[in-house]
């Protein structure tokens, strides 16, 4: 995930008063120059494959059937919104995405306030806690799997645990597992965006309230968590939509049975399975719809900034 | 420095015998795309076929994932976008339907029809085939067979489901546990369609008709039902598949067994005691009076539309799927040939020693799936999702699951409605 800084804020901010100086319009306009490869990279690899979505989702397209075709005007979208998977799948999707993430936020913290409090072994430490955020998706989703496998996994071997526990046999100890496994992945992420926002609030700051007899939970309720107000926005707006777009964990895990199903999954039966490109167009624009809604309820909604802004 | 300039001669020998697939050199290369075997079966045929051509071609398989889905992704999206590059398909019995309504791939010439027929099952015929005309050379068969263990079950198997869940019963869950695959995946296509064949009906009558007689399909799902409901299922008979039945069945919780013939070289394998014990008998039937309808598995090689060499993949295909090769594949993988006259060949009866003419008779008597539609695709997935699990289908009332399955199954012919 990258960070798109806006060019030259501040020349930004100058260019609307009156009266431009030469040196502001020059810079605006190197700023301009400067980003014009990235933004033409950007339309060319997102723009276009998303126009070329949004133009299949209107149409009969199906690979299977070459001959067929034609305009279909909203009735891909009727289909998907008429469908009760569509529906059961958003909610699943929301579910594990908002369990993952407010876990993640925790767990996140605390791990962020060791990095940043770490005296000796500051490296190693915050070596340790990537490990898992360095690993690719499928592997690890592989890897839960296989650890609760009950032919090859070492979990039913643990105390406490029937030995002939299915976990993905039944929803909600999938839906434990999915989640686990996307909370052990991205809490690293979580953690890293959260130590950045803990490096800015001022030492001073907890030393006058440690004078003025705070305690611990104070100062961490008061001064902690109102000035990581914004990094804790921006850890939030991107590890949700990340988590919007759950995908590998349950492929490899479920592929969507027990009613796992999430909206990627559904996205993914419809184009790769059933080559239905009209249909999965439609899922994958509505995807992306549910994603800009969650990006502007947090930018909107709760005034979340992006690195950068003022 | 050394080391570049043997790079260097590398290249510029190359450039002189045109390394590889060079048209100077008369020989050219058919791709064949395909999933590997463990037993290394099919480098060893395509080499042959090579050999055999005597430069006229030289065939280079393409691997394919393991999964048959997965090989099924990889190939359409390769063959949606007219790939030149594949040649040859080793389509597994479920696509050809899909594929030749598609136009991916080619019907057989004519005057090949016969030698890539001769003696082949009827019902491994039917696989090849798509609306009476043959788009593909069978090169292996597979079937399922009912596996049990003589010193828990005795002599004789049960014949029907029923008499088998009644012993399994009677055996215990701990001992007598029945092994099918009931996963969320093909494999419960599979099942289904077998009960249902073996109930005497069938899931599709025609690409686009429907038949699910509801009093036998009823029967059927009651059955399965039954299955799921009792003690003396696995465990984890919601996620299982092929390779966890296998499991199950070698780490000695089970008498019965539902699978392929690969589970007796791997209980052989990994566990020669029960191994010792291990019979196999045909598919159980549903109803007393009428015979099962097993499974049936298998690849069929196609030639793809987009193929530069057609003529030219026609006689490799012929080459491959030849006795020899069909035996080796027997040899070397476990997997039964496509003719019936080579049951009596010393390859078979060692690959299945005592048990080759339940193998034989099992293919003999197979239903294939219903891949007569081209959404068959659609109609796996539906299917998939009207019965899994089976554990929570009501065996007292099989009535509400008929009505859902049987309305899923007329939505997704028509590939309506989201899956």
């Amino acid at each position: 995930m990258s960070v798109a800084v806006p060019p030259q804020a501040g020349a930004a901010a100058e260019g609307k008063k009156q009266g431009v100086s030469d040196r502001a319009k020059a810079e605006r306009k190197l700023g301009w120059m400067l980003c014009a490869p990235a933004v033409f990279a950007m339309l060319l690899v997102t723009a276009y494959p998303i126009g070329y979505a949004l133009v299949l989702s209107l149409q009969n397209r199906d690979l299977r059937f070459p001959d067929e075709g034609g305009f279909a005007g909203l009735d891909n979208y009727i289909t998907v919104l008429s469908s009760g998977l569509w529906w059961s799948s958003l909610g699943n999707t929301a579910f594990i995405a908002i369990v993952s993430v407010a876990i993640e936020l925790v767990i996140g913290m605390i791990l962020a306030m060791i990095m940043h409090r770490a005296i000796f072994g500051r490296g190693v430490v915050r070596t340790a806690v990537l490990v898992p955020y360095g690993i690719v998706t499928v592997v690890a989703a592989f890897a839960w799997f296989y650890a609760f496998d009950p032919a090859s996994g070492f979990v039913n071997g643990l105390p406490l645990i029937d030995d002939d526990k299915a976990w993905f046999g039944e929803r909600w100890s999938a839906m434990a597992v999915i989640i686990a496994a996307e909370v052990w992945k991205t809490t690293p992420f979580m953690a890293l965006l959260l130590l950045a926002g803990l490096t800015t609030i001022d030492e001073g700051l907890y030393e006058a309230a440690r004078v003025d007899g705070a305690t611990w939970w104070q100062r961490f309720t008061k001064i902690t968590l109102p000035l990581m107000r914004p990094a804790i926005l921006v850890a939030l707006l991107f590890r949700m939509l990340d988590a919007f777009r759950v995908f590998d964990s349950i492929f490899v895990m479920t592929r969507g049975s027990q009613d796992t199903e999430s909206i990627s999954i559904v996205g993914y039966n419809q184009l790769i399975s059933r080559l239905n490109l009209g249909l999965g167009s439609a899922v994958s624009v509505l995807i992306f719809l549910v994603v800009l809604i969650i990006a502007f309820i947090f930018v909107r909604g709760l005034g979340t900034q992006t690195p950068g802004e003022d | 420095m050394g080391r570049l300039a043997a790079l260097g001669a590398v290249l510029l020998a190359c450039l002189a015998t045109a390394c590889g697939d060079g048209e100077s050199s008369g020989s050219r290369t058919l791709n064949w795309f395909i999933a590997q075997q463990p037993g290394g079966a099919l480098q060893k045929i395509a080499d042959r076929c090579t050999q055999q051509s005597e430069g006229r071609f030289k065939i280079n398989i393409e691997l394919l994932p393991a999964q048959a889905d997965a090989q099924r992704e990889q190939l359409v999206r390769r063959l949606g976008a007219e790939d030149t590059t594949i040649d040859i398909i080793g389509m597994d019995v479920v696509w050809t339907g899909e594929f030749a309504n598609a136009g991916w791939v080619r019907q057989v010439p004519e005057d090949r029809r016969a030698a890539v027929s001769e003696n082949v099952f009827d019902s491994v015929l039917k696989t090849a085939q798509f609306e009476d005309k043959l788009y593909g050379a069978p090169l292996w068969s597979n079937t399922q067979l009912l596996w049990y263990r003589k010193d828990r079950v005795g002599d004789t198997p049960p014949k029907t489901w029923d008499e088998m869940i009644d012993k399994a019963e009677e055996i215990g869950p701990a001992e007598g546990q029945i092994q099918v695959q009931a996963n969320r995946y093909e494999g419960l296509v599979v099942w289904a369609n077998a009960m249902i064949a073996s109930s005497g009906t069938a899931i599709l009558t025609g690409p686009e008709t429907v038949g699910l007689n509801r009093e036998k399909t009823e029967r059927a799902l009651e059955i399965m039902a039954r299955l799921g409901a009792s003690n003396v299922h696995a465990p984890d008979i919601d996620t299982s598949n092929e390779g966890t039945s296998a499991i199950g069945f070698e780490s000695g919780s089970s008498s019965f067994m539902i699978n392929y013939p690969f589970v007796y070289s791997s209980a052989k394998a990994n566990a020669p005691e029960i191994f010792e014990q291990l019979r196999a008998a045909k598919y159980p039937q549903v109803d007393a009076s009428q015979e099962s309808a097993p499974p049936i598995g298998g690849f069929n090689l196609g030639v793809s539309q987009f193929s530069e060499n057609p003529d030219l993949a026609w006689d490799a295909v012929q080459c491959l799927v030849q006795e020899e090769n069909q035996l080796q594949v027997t040899e070397l993988e476990g997997l039964p040939p496509v003719r019936e006259d080579l049951f009596d060949r010393k390859q078979v009866q060692d690959a299945y020693p005592d048990f080759a003419d339940v193998v034989k008779e099992s293919i003999a008597d197979a239903s294939p799936r219903p891949a007569e539609t081209p959404a068959y695709t659609d109609l796996s997935l539906a299917i998939q999702r009207a019965l899994h699990p089976v554990t929570k289908i009501d065996p007292k009332d099989v009535g509400a699951t008929y009505d859902v399955f049987k309305d899923d199954v007329e939505k997704a012919i028509k590939r309506e409605g989201l899956l």
